[in-house]
């Protein structure tokens, strides 16, 4: 165990002298899953310079700039396409792409689809608070179906994406989700993304009370934490339940994995068989 | 003294030469979505850079995952290049915008078809020009370059990637179908004969360094990621540091430095060839495939005794204003045929201000412009 405490392992990680006070509000989610992020790279060594963190656009792609690590700050729903060039060109590198659940699911569906299909070495890291939150509230893929939002007033028609269940269809090595309520578990599903190869996904819930909440008669906070509380029960429980006690619970855990390797790897494997045939050859 | 060794000589489709080009720039990263008429560029990359010894080729879902990829490879340290035609160049601009609000250099090649929208997808055209100037949102300066034939597609690719790493800057290289598309005779320059130019990397502690910071050139140098340079980037508008900022003072700096940039260099981005247009009557104005037709057309008016000249224009922006101007200075008239409806004629009027008579040939049949098409206007006078 390490002699830190949680918060002087974070302090070692922020850039504490140039971006404070941060742009969330008071309740978000968002500084708890950053928190998770930063103990696990911690507790798996990585150097700061080893890490790149890719962030989208809205509340999620603002907390790359807090951390000091290579950080940048991509265009909407775009940032696994930076993350897989990155990859691509110097696989030494840690790639962590944090995305929102507009901005992986809607505007950056297709990418998402395509990177867990290549399997390339990046840990996708996906913010799901079931809104648009920087924009003012607007209804994302990921808004429950019957939940209000500003373009839901009467309640969303649309049925929600299962990220999971995407994430498996196209391919990913490794598939989880986790809660900000259940802050240990997310940080033990964290290390072990991290740690794999491949391209590996992790689905956080996290409240957005000032826009979710205030839409879905969620008063403060509190309540929309213990709403997680609640809604989000292990993926084994959840299997045992019947049918008509699903409704409203969310399964957490990890669901898919495996020990694929990365498109980086297979790669170079191909780059190398060039190079013995043409020694071969000589 | 021994002899110099024969350059070595391939038959080749203007997009190989680009592909040429591009490996003797440094070039080890593409990304790229297929599409006509680029689509042999992306296809002789596929099969050639697994052979290099770093070499990367990713076939992207689509051509903003391609620039976003090209962005990300080139922010690691890596040259890269992806090439597109009309529609996919469409898809790449908010991309472009980013790589030059974040200073990353690479090299987008566009090979022309006629449009808008699916529009002609084999047939020569010029319909790109002003998108490739003015295609992202922002204000932001641009390079954009042409190349006429064959062998001019391997220089100004190599050209093309040294203006990138110089500038810190995406820079676009248009090509029409016909240049695309031509086979002819090529010549691989000796590795002394063309300059290679990498960007500049810094060298002091990373704790002095400021990744977005004025220098003599204006360009900050650019660490590749993870070489211990810890940095933020970004699309936002942002300070020195590369933090984003709204304080009105240092958005205006950051505007400024990046056109000043460009601006102050003028003289090396601005490339023309001039055919003579010392003391020509007529001068064609014209890049591209139709600079072929128009030299031949010159030729044959200055063997009937007219006075013409051609300005082939290999750099469309910055607009090669300076050259123009000498030229509009002398000359009665200028002709400027182009297969669009007048997207460079425009920047030539606009320079020529009332002074000489500007007379344009535009062809948007899919069909290219042809020698005595020119000829013929070049008659009139």
């Amino acid at each position: 165990m390490s002699e830190f405490t949680g918060n002087e392992i974070i302090h070692q990680y922020l850039r504490h002298n140039k971006r404070f006070p941060h742009v969330l509000c008071a309740g978000c989610g968002h500084g708890i899953v950053l928190g998770t992020l930063i103990r696990s790279i911690h507790d798996l060594g990585l150097p700061k310079d080893d890490v790149v963190i890719v962030a989208g656009i809205g509340c999620s792609g603002r907390l790359a700039v807090y951390v000091d690590f290579n950080t940048i700050h991509t265009t909407h729903g775009r940032a696994l396409t930076f993350a897989t060039g990155i990859k691509m060109a110097n696989p030494q590198l840690k790639v962590i792409c944090l995305m929102g659940d507009g901005d992986a699911l809607s505007i950056g569906g297709n990418h998402l689809i395509h990177a867990a299909r290549r399997n390339v070495g990046i840990t996708a890291l996906i913010l799901n608070n079931n809104i648009y939150g920087m924009t003012g509230g607007q209804s994302s893929p990921a808004t429950p179906l019957g939940a209000k939002s500003m373009t839901s007033p009467f309640g969303q028609l649309e049925k929600s994406f299962d990220t999971v269940e995407l994430a498996r269809g196209a391919g990913a090595n490794f598939v989880a989700r986790g809660t900000v309520f259940h802050v240990k578990k997310l940080e033990n599903i964290m290390i072990e993304a991290i740690r794999r190869p491949g391209f590996n996904l992790v689905e956080t819930l996290t409240p957005c009370h000032t826009q979710f909440g205030r839409k879905n008669k969620y008063k403060s906070p509190v309540e929309m934490y213990k709403w997680l509380k609640k809604a989000a029960i292990d993926k084994e429980r959840y299997d045992e339940l019947p049918e008509d006690k699903r409704e409203g619970r969310i399964p957490i855990g990890v669901f898919v994995e495996r020990e694929r390797d990365g498109l980086e790897e297979r790669y170079a494997k191909l780059r190398e068989s060039f190079r013995k045939t043409s020694q071969g050859g000589r | 003294m021994a002899r110099r060794k024969k350059h070595k000589e391939i038959f080749a489709l203007g997009n190989e030469a680009v592909v040429e080009g591009a490996l003797l720039a440094g070039c080890s990263f593409y990304a790229g979505y297929p599409i006509t008429p680029s689509s042999e560029i992306m296809e002789i990359m596929a099969a050639r850079l697994p052979h290099l010894e770093d070499g990367v080729f990713m076939q992207m879902e689509d051509e903003i995952a391609s620039m976003g990829a090209a962005i990300g490879a080139s922010m690691a340290g890596r040259k890269v290049m992806t090439a597109t035609s009309g529609p996919g160049f469409s898809l790449m601009q908010e991309h472009i915008g980013y790589a030059v609000m974040a200073e990353t250099p690479l090299v987008v090649v566009n090979v022309m078809r006629g449009g808008p929208s699916t529009g002609l997808p084999t047939s020569p055209a010029q319909g790109d020009v002003q998108q490739a100037r003015w295609g992202t949102h922002g204000d932001h300066p641009i390079i954009v370059l042409s190349a006429s034939n064959v062998q001019e597609c391997l220089e100004m690719t190599i050209t093309a990637f040294n203006m990138a790493e110089k500038y810190r800057t995406p820079v676009i290289l248009l090509l029409d179908e016909v240049t695309a598309h031509t086979r002819e005779k090529i010549e691989i320059p000796h590795a002394d004969e063309y300059e290679v130019f990498s960007r500049i990397v810094p060298n002091m502690p990373p704790e002095w360094y400021k990744p977005f910071e004025e220098t003599v050139r204006g360009v900050p140098p650019m660490p590749p990621l993870g070489a211990g340079y810890r940095f933020h980037t970004t699309g936002l508008t942002h300070d020195r540091n590369g933090f984003p900022t709204s304080r009105p003072d240092e958005v205006v700096d950051l505007t400024e430095r990046l056109h000043r940039k460009i601006d102050q260099f003028f003289y090396d981005i601005q490339l023309v060839d001039e055919v003579d247009t010392d003391g020509a009557d007529i001068v064609v104005i014209a890049y591209g495939s139709v600079a072929r037709s128009a030299e031949y057309a010159v030729q044959q008016a200055r063997e009937s005794g007219i006075k013409a000249g051609l300005l082939k224009l290999k750099t469309l922006f910055p607009y090669p204003r300076r050259h123009t101007d000498k030229v509009l200075a002398h000359a009665k008239t200028v002709v400027v045929p182009e297969m669009n409806m007048g997207q460079i004629s425009r920047e030539v009027k606009r320079v020529n201000m009332g002074r000489a008579t500007v007379r344009t040939i535009n062809r948007v049949d899919g069909q290219i412009v042809t020698p005595s098409e020119i000829l013929k206007v070049i008659m009139q006078g």
